[in-house]
């Protein structure tokens, strides 16, 4: 069997390296070579993905014992465990400390908060352009003012943990020193604000975090100040690039585009379709490794050995989705994995979900000729992917 | 102490594969969406751990008596 090297090459434009699909139909767990710590699998078909990612034999938590050299495209093994890297019991421990801030029906209390806030940004798009850039004017400023007001972080410092979770979602986007830099300032940042918040406790999300450790020590200090970067970063990154993914290529699919503002009643789904259809993920992130042998399409895992899961292609498996890389508003069986699955599934798919329909939905109400305004760079060797800027014009 | 009645709204469940991950023993997806494995168990705690870490709130833990045991309002 050939070992490839690991992560593949990033094409433009959120287009997926065609070799994932080769993979997925000749060879769905594959031998890759990382940067760093050898070789793992790779899976990249739905049963198996999700088999990886629910199925306890399989840890994420095996990642931190010491002196594990897990394959990776850092040089240093992370040192600080946070609840992407633990297992149930332990993840659930901290999971469901936050859990009832993000079920459904949670987030449908704030839908009207969100439309408020898309309202005025896209008031002040309208007055200051055109030309804008979607970017800035909608798609960052909707996540974080929201999960700023989940967690009670100051809206004000956005400039400043703007420019170190840039860093911290980076593979290679930054160097080494910066990434380690960019999670070591959001660390001491948050590390801050619980001390602020300590002293002055509010209707919070951190606050009833530092409520449970020091009322009820369900979690270690280390473990709040983690899970509070975790938030924080998670809250806004994956959704802020999401919206201008989402609108990049909505704008540059007329007919979808044409069904969508004809008949808004389709937002839901067409959401729920674009989270199947874009490759968000941009590589190599969090693997698992097995705990006792497994069988995945045929290939033997055995006990220690890391597996890479690719979502994006799982999303585009052919025996679950008809016709995988077109995107079709009218899917009656749309079962996508962009939030993932089992233990580690999305906390804030809810929230996302929320606030892509409203994002989205007002975009096309509000801009019937909004269109893109020259070509979009796209940013690279990051664990998300996103456009740098989505210059438009309407 | 008793038993404990465990139900999943299946209209609801989106299968996030949460409680199967949190309590394999008392939970399997089936067609893409959760059932209990058993509506009768023996009191666990990842029971209760599945029922109030599912974001669709579609798991009802009861006890004997009737009493909402999870999720918390």
């Amino acid at each position: 069997m050939e070992t490839r090297s690991y992560p593949f090459a990033e094409l433009d434009h959120l287009q997926v390296n065609p070799l994932y699909f080769e993979l997925q139909r000749d060879e769905p767990v594959s031998r890759v070579r990382l940067p760093y710590g050898g070789e793992g699998w790779l899976a990249t078909r739905y049963e198996d993905v999700k088999t990886v990612l629910a199925d306890p034999r399989f840890s994420r938590a095996a990642v931190m014992e010491p002196g594990a050299d897990v394959p990776r495209t850092l040089p240093t093994m992370p040192t600080e465990t946070n609840i992407l890297s633990m297992d149930p019991p332990d993840h659930t421990r901290l999971r469901k400390l936050v859990a009832k801030g993000f079920t459904a029906r949670r987030t449908e209390q704030l839908r009207e908060r969100a439309q408020e806030i898309v309202d005025g940004l896209l008031d002040a798009m309208e007055e200051q352009g055109p030309p804008a850039d979607l970017v800035e004017a909608l798609a960052m400023p909707l996540p974080i003012t929201i999960i700023c007001e989940m967690l009670g972080v100051p809206f004000e410092d956005r400039g400043k943990f703007r420019a170190w979770s840039e860093a911290a979602v980076a593979i290679t986007a930054f160097t080494h020193e910066e990434i380690q830099a960019g999670n070591k300032a959001l660390r001491d940042y948050i590390g801050e604000l619980i001390a602020h918040k300590r002293a002055e406790p509010a209707d919070d999300m951190l606050s009833a975090l530092i409520a449970a450790r020091d009322n009820e020590d369900r979690l270690s200090e280390e473990e709040l100040v983690s899970f509070g970067v975790t938030l924080l970063v998670a809250g806004h990154e994956t959704t802020a690039n999401q919206i201008g993914n989402f609108a990049f290529h909505l704008l540059r699919m007329p007919d979808r585009l044409g069904e969508l503002r004809a008949d808004p009643s389709l937002v839901p789904a067409a959401i729920e379709e674009l989270l199947r259809f874009t490759a968000l993920g941009g590589s190599a992130g969090f693997p698992r490794i097995a705990t006792a042998e497994v069988e995945l399409s045929g290939v033997t895992i055995k006990p220690g050995e890391a597996v890479f899961v690719n979502n994006i292609t799982a999303n585009r498996d052919p025996s679950v989705f008809e016709n995988p890389h077109e995107v079709d508003f009218h899917r009656e069986h749309n079962p996508h994995i962009m939030f993932g699955h089992g233990a580690h599934h999305c906390i804030g798919a809810p929230l996302a979900r929320m606030e892509l329909q409203v994002a989205i939905g007002t975009l096309l109400k509000r801009f019937p000729l909004l269109r893109l305004d020259g070509d979009v760079t796209f940013k690279k060797g990051r664990l998300i992917r996103g456009p740098q800027a989505l210059p438009v014009r309407w | 102490m008793s038993r404990w009645t465990v139900g999943v709204d299946r209209a609801a469940c989106l299968g996030t594969g949460m409680c199967t991950s949190i309590a394999p023993a008392h939970f399997r997806l089936d067609g893409g969406t959760s059932s209990p494995v058993s509506t009768d168990v023996e009191p666990d705690d990842a029971v209760i751990d599945a029922a109030e870490s599912c974001p669709m709130e579609a798991i009802l833990v009861r006890s004997a008596d009737g009493e909402v045991l999870a999720p918390q309002p």
